[in-house]
């Protein structure tokens, strides 16, 4: 018995074969633009096959990278985010990842360190007794979220600069990498001028309490230029790099700056 | 095929004549399509986190999730903003806001609207625009402002600072600029159905005249 035909006449066997790959699911392409749906829909209204979702996710990627570029010019070290009385502190304030509160991430504060890896002078590991020492300052800020609401909060914890500097941190590499405690490795890069703008905190305690296990306990990374993902939480370590490693949310497709 | 050739060379020969000129055409439906990428962008980047009870359907919405709509949203934002822009200058330089739209009267707008209601509104001569057209179309440019100014303050938050203040803080720029957009599919909504009712109007700025 001659092999069955599957193909539909006029179709090129080359083209669907990729086709029916890109359906499949595949976990490197994660969700970066899923919903065919809505695209059929803008393919319909506009009649082109420009917006092929394929060639469309590239063009979009090459548009993001050069919003990056717009946005790190746009970035002003000197700006700082707007500040808040302690009376315009949203209550309470919002949990938010990408799993319940119930499953985030229980760090042991005596037996957790902070790893510093990279191009670093000083490469010890700090415990949260050693971090604590160091001089702290307040900020009420407001957090924006990617989704769009936003709340203001009080963190309070040691300026990022002044850490670098203390552990001898090459701060003309280009980003400083934090990965998490989370189960999925949560990590985030964070380009080095907005790791060194005077409100980039590494941050140990929220409304003057040691931070709470929504927020982030033992340490988080506070960033009112950075939009709320690229604030990363249950930090355990980071590391200064040339490299852009990527991040959790970056590799999904959020843009990467997401300078505010 | 043919006709609309010849159109297109009489149209050559006496420029002057255009109802629509060229630049008003080719920005008029280069600001349709990014606007239209934008408002369904925008839709779906509302149901991440939507102002009031309720999200839109995801078969109207474009980019699939969140990630998705907002590439789309910060792409499709360049071709808005130049092109605007664009249309802004020349606007003004040609002096084609002041011919076309100026000036606009309330009694002048409200004959025209009552007119308009009673189906006994003029549409003889459509290169000079009624009241109601006037404030319309000068209503929505300024609605087209609004939206970018408050799109840039919901973008930059700490940047642009200044602008966020004009809406007096980040959360009622985000109402502004929802509220913008829903201003916009209205007037897109009479728009097109006032368009198609007189299909010359549509012609005009098609082929110019």
């Amino acid at each position: 018995m001659g092999k069955r035909s599957f193909l539909i006449p006029g179709v090129d066997k080359k083209l669907l074969i990729k086709d029916a790959i890109k359906v499949m699911p595949d976990l490197t392409r994660r969700r970066f633009i899923s919903g065919g749906a809505s695209l059929g829909a803008l393919t319909l209204l506009t009649g082109c096959d420009v917006l092929d979702s394929d060639r469309a996710e590239d063009m979009l990627k090459k548009v993001s990278k050069f919003n990056d570029a717009v946005q790190a010019w746009m970035f002003n070290p000197d700006a700082l985010a707007p500040t808040f009385p302690e009376s315009a502190i949203t209550k309470p304030f919002p949990f938010n990842a990408y799993y319940e509160v119930d499953d985030a991430p229980e760090v042991d504060g005596k037996t957790w360190k902070l790893e510093v890896r990279g191009l670093v002078d000083n490469k010890k590991s700090w415990t949260l007794e050693e971090l604590y020492a160091l001089p702290q300052v307040k900020q009420v800020t407001r957090h924006i979220c990617v989704e769009g609401w936003s709340a203001i909060g009080s963190w309070t914890g040691t300026p990022l600069r002044d850490f670098l500097k203390l552990i001898g941190a090459d701060t003309r590499a280009r980003y400083v990498w934090f990965q998490c405690a989370d189960k999925e490795g949560y990590n985030s890069p964070l380009d080095m001028r907005t790791a060194l703008h005077p409100q980039t905190q590494m941050t140990f305690k929220f409304a003057d309490e040691i931070l709470p296990r929504a927020y982030g306990f033992p340490m988080k990374i506070r960033v009112p230029t950075k939009l709320g993902f690229k604030n990363p939480k249950y930090v355990v370590s980071m590391e200064v790099t040339n490299d852009y490693k990527g991040g959790y949310w970056e590799d999904q497709g959020y843009n990467s700056f997401s300078g505010s | 095929m043919s006709s609309l050739a010849a159109t297109g060379t009489d149209a050559a020969q006496a420029p002057a004549r255009a109802i629509q000129p060229a630049w008003v055409r080719t920005m008029h439906w280069i600001n349709a399509f990014a606007m239209i990428l934008m408002i369904m962008s925008g839709w779906q980047i509302y149901n991440a986190s939507p102002l009031f009870d309720f999200h839109f359907d995801k078969s109207i919405t474009l980019g699939g999730w969140l990630g998705g709509a907002l590439l789309w949203h910060f792409a499709a934002m360049w071709i808005l903003m130049i092109n605007g822009l664009a249309y802004l200058v020349t606007g003004f330089v040609t002096g084609r806001f002041r011919k076309k739209l100026l000036p606009i009267t309330a009694t002048g707008v409200i004959s025209d609207a009552r007119a308009a209601l009673t189906f006994k509104l003029s549409h003889d001569d459509i290169s000079k625009y009624n009241y109601v057209q006037k404030l319309l179309y000068a209503g929505i440019i300024a609605v087209g402002v609004v939206i970018v100014l408050s799109g840039l303050s919901i973008w930059k938050p700490v940047q642009l600072y200044y602008l966020v203040m004009l809406f007096g803080d980040y959360p009622t720029a985000r109402y502004v600029h929802f509220f913008c957009m829903a201003l916009i599919c209205l007037f897109l909504i009479v728009h097109v159905v006032l368009a198609l009712l007189v299909p010359k109007s549509l012609r005009a700025m098609i082929i110019g005249r």
